[in-house]
């Protein structure tokens, strides 16, 4: 049975039940309880937006608040994954990934292959990201790529509480690392997700829309804007394919060439800065893989390269918008401004 | 007075999620005469495309559903009426047509079909029930499938009768466990919920391996059996297309998962983006592909069906139809004459497994032959 539930309620009810499901999963994180023994209130606030709120009500001490340190419980529940727990690790905002790097990427990713395949790390390490929460600079990045960069963590960018819910679960269940990107702005997005639990697969892109003159690949937020884009088009009378990757690694590239070679055309769009992101990535993929298919250069539309502004109205300008996403897709058709001029 | 002799051909609703269709094309021109069951033109939806039949007869007066255009479901798309009806008339009746508003839309809430759950012995079904007559349909799906692969059948049957479709223990939105993964194992589930909705005796239809759960549940209870429609039925023979069965079982994406689905169609082409993922929307959910592998093994363990009941069913006195698709490719259409001359038997070109999707028109008229003949 299904009913409409927020992408924040999907990714509590993915925890609440393999918590139910596996007593080896546990929780910690910075304020994740949040206010135990504050005044009549035992489960004041459930992490900074409440998306583990009520969960220590049922699970109890299987949900740790942890001290503001983020080198020390991120380094626990690797350690702890170890040994056999399957800790997911609230990591608050992605951007505090800085202070506990080393334990992501130097230990936990390396583990497997360190010990000759006998270690294993099932630790998911949930944060969120991206712009548009007015969090300023340091609470607002798409750093996406950087985990991407390194061999042996999975990273997953759910773009919709159907796919939160499933992904998450996929993730607690995968016995690799798994950085899960919670784009903050998607939390109240509500949309039919199953009361069951079901677990969506690693390494496939969800196919939006179907069309046949340009294909449209993003993640997170902005795929919502790549809808918004193919609706602009549409009236134009150019149909776009739209792909929502989903996880970033492993990355679902034949879907990407399958769709190119059809449409021979490609936009990608990602919230991430422009130098090496994933964008780029799949840029570089399909004009390896597709050259001959292409029937116009690849455009990427990307935030700019700089820090993402406080200021409401830059911030609106620094994501990605559906009319810079259509501007983008009508360059692959060969159609420039003044000819949108003259038609209008 | 006059209005009775113009009839409205209206964007149809297949399913309780379809809200819009797009005109695909006219099979008839304007002026053409129209007689019940010609084929006026074709609507597709998100999840599939078919062909709306009159369901009403004169001359097609009017044409308005444009091709390619989307409309939402109960826009007035033509106009039928007889001869001497008035241009005048037709014109009047379409300017006063009432296009569907956002009150109708919460009244429809209330009238529409929904769908329904019961407790059972066996865990919690889903079902749909339409319509009100006297005799009772009961339309059972195959391996895989659900109470929608019915969408284009349940209300054209339940003109007549009252018309229950129900999602098997391990499919749709029904329990997905199942005590006994077997065919003794469903046929005893689907009497538990003829027993929960209180169901003496039904009609039962049932397609593929709904086949096959309707002839065991006649073969053990043929007093609750009025009448067997059997649809690619399977049960009448050893073949089955064992790739079919292993490559649904064990495909985990889009990419695997839609050439096998297309085993099921004549027109490939059937199978949409939303049909697939719909399909991968229910086997990720936990214990269903548990629940399709148990049966799997337990009826068509190697591409051989365990259960041949034809030789059983001959003994019995229900009155029985089988109806196949000439170019199916899961289950052989040779096993359309297992059964002795006491079934009658169809054979519908130009359609496959999912013939009562495919030629949906060809398959109501004969079940509803069926459930009207006396038992």
């Amino acid at each position: 049975m299904s009913r409409k539930i927020s992408m924040k309620q999907a990714i509590n009810e993915a925890l609440d039940l393999e918590m139910s499901r596996d007593p080896t999963v546990i929780l910690m994180g910075e304020d994740i309880v949040g206010g135990t023994g504050a005044p009549g209130e035992k489960d004041a606030w459930g992490g900074v937006l409440g998306v583990t709120k009520g969960l220590y009500g049922k699970h109890g001490d299987r949900l740790m608040d942890t001290p503001l340190s983020e080198s020390a419980y991120i380094g626990a529940a690797i350690g702890a994954a170890t040994c056999g727990l399957r800790p997911v690790a609230e990591l608050m905002f992605i951007d505090f990934m800085g202070v506990c790097f080393d334990q992501i990427f130097n230990q936990a990713a390396k583990f497997r292959y360190m010990f000759g395949g006998k270690a294993e790390t099932p630790v998911v390490i949930r944060g969120m990201v991206g712009a548009g929460f007015r969090a300023a600079a340091q609470h607002s990045q798409m750093l996406t790529p950087i985990f991407t960069h390194v061999p042996g963590l999975k990273v997953v960018c759910p773009s919709n509480a159907y796919d939160a819910k499933g992904l998450l679960i996929q993730s607690i269940r995968d016995n690799d690392p798994v950085i899960f990107c919670e784009h903050k702005a998607l939390y109240g997005f509500e949309m039919d997700v199953p009361r069951e639990s079901y677990a969506i697969p690693f390494g496939e892109a969800n196919v939006l829309r179907d069309g046949d003159d340009v294909t449209l690949v993003s993640y997170g937020l902005t795929v919502h804007r790549a809808m918004a884009a193919a609706e602009i088009l549409a009236q134009e009378k150019i149909e776009a394919e739209v792909i929502d990757l989903r996880t970033l690694s492993p990355i679902d590239r034949d879907t990407i060439i399958d769709s190119v070679e059809r449409t021979g055309r490609l936009v990608v769009i990602d919230e991430a800065h422009p130098r090496c992101n994933i964008a780029t990535d799949i840029s570089a993929h399909v004009c390896q893989h597709a050259f001959g298919a292409l029937k116009a250069g690849v455009q990427m539309v990307t935030a700019p390269h700089t820090p993402v502004p406080f200021s409401p109205v830059l911030e609106d300008l620094y994501i990605p918008s559906a009319e810079a996403i259509a501007a983008a897709a009508r360059r692959t058709m060969g159609i420039t401004a003044a000819d949108q001029t003259v038609a209008a | 007075m006059l209005n009775e002799r113009i009839k409205p051909i209206v964007m149809p609703k297949w399913g309780l999620s379809m809200s819009e269709g797009k005109v695909t094309g006219w099979l008839k021109e304007p002026g053409s005469p129209i007689s019940i069951g010609d084929e006026l033109l074709e609507v597709e939806t998100d999840k599939i495309t078919n062909v709306v039949e009159a369901g009403e007869s004169g001359i097609l007066r009017r044409v308005l559903g444009e091709p390619g255009n989307i409309y939402p479901v109960k826009t007035l798309i033509a106009v039928v009426a007889d001869p001497d009806v008035p241009e005048d008339d037709i014109d009047a009746f379409i300017a006063s047509y009432a296009a569907p508003s956002g009150d109708e839309d919460e009244e429809d809430e209330d009238a529409a079909p929904r769908y329904l759950f019961t407790e059972t012995a066996v865990g919690t079904i889903r079902y749909a029930r339409r319509g009100e007559g006297a005799a009772r349909v009961l339309l059972i799906h195959g391996f895989g499938g659900d109470l929608d692969n019915w969408l284009f059948n349940i209300d054209a049957l339940a003109e007549n009768a009252t018309v229950y479709a129900l999602d098997l223990p391990g499919h749709g939105q029904s329990t997905k466990s199942l005590p006994e993964a077997s065919l003794k194992g469903l046929a005893a589930a689907t009497r538990a919920f003829m027993e929960a909705v209180s169901i003496d005796k039904a009609h039962l239809v049932g397609h593929s391996m709904g086949g096959a759960v309707a002839m065991t549940l006649a073969l053990e209870a043929p007093d609750s059996v009025a009448s067997l429609s059997l649809i690619c039925p399977a049960g009448l023979g050893q073949e089955i297309n064992g790739n079919y069965i292993d490559g649904f079982v064990s495909a985990a994406s889009r990419r695997e998962l839609k050439p096998v689905v297309e085993n099921l169609f004549a027109d490939p082409g059937l199978v949409s983006r939303q049909m697939i993922d719909d399909l991968l929307k229910y086997k990720r959910l936990d214990g269903v592909n548990d629940t399709l592998r148990a049966l799997a093994s337990a009826m068509f363990d190697d591409g051989t069906q365990q259960d041949v009941l034809a030789g059983s069913i001959k003994d019995t006195d229900i009155p029985r139809l089988v109806v196949w698709g000439e170019l199916d490719r899961v289950i052989p259409v040779a096993h359309a004459s297992a059964l002795d001359s006491a079934a009658r038997v169809e054979v519908i070109p130009n359609a496959g497994h999912m013939v009562q999707m495919e030629a949906s028109g060809k398959v109501n008229a004969l079940l509803k032959e069926q459930i009207g003949r006396k038992a």
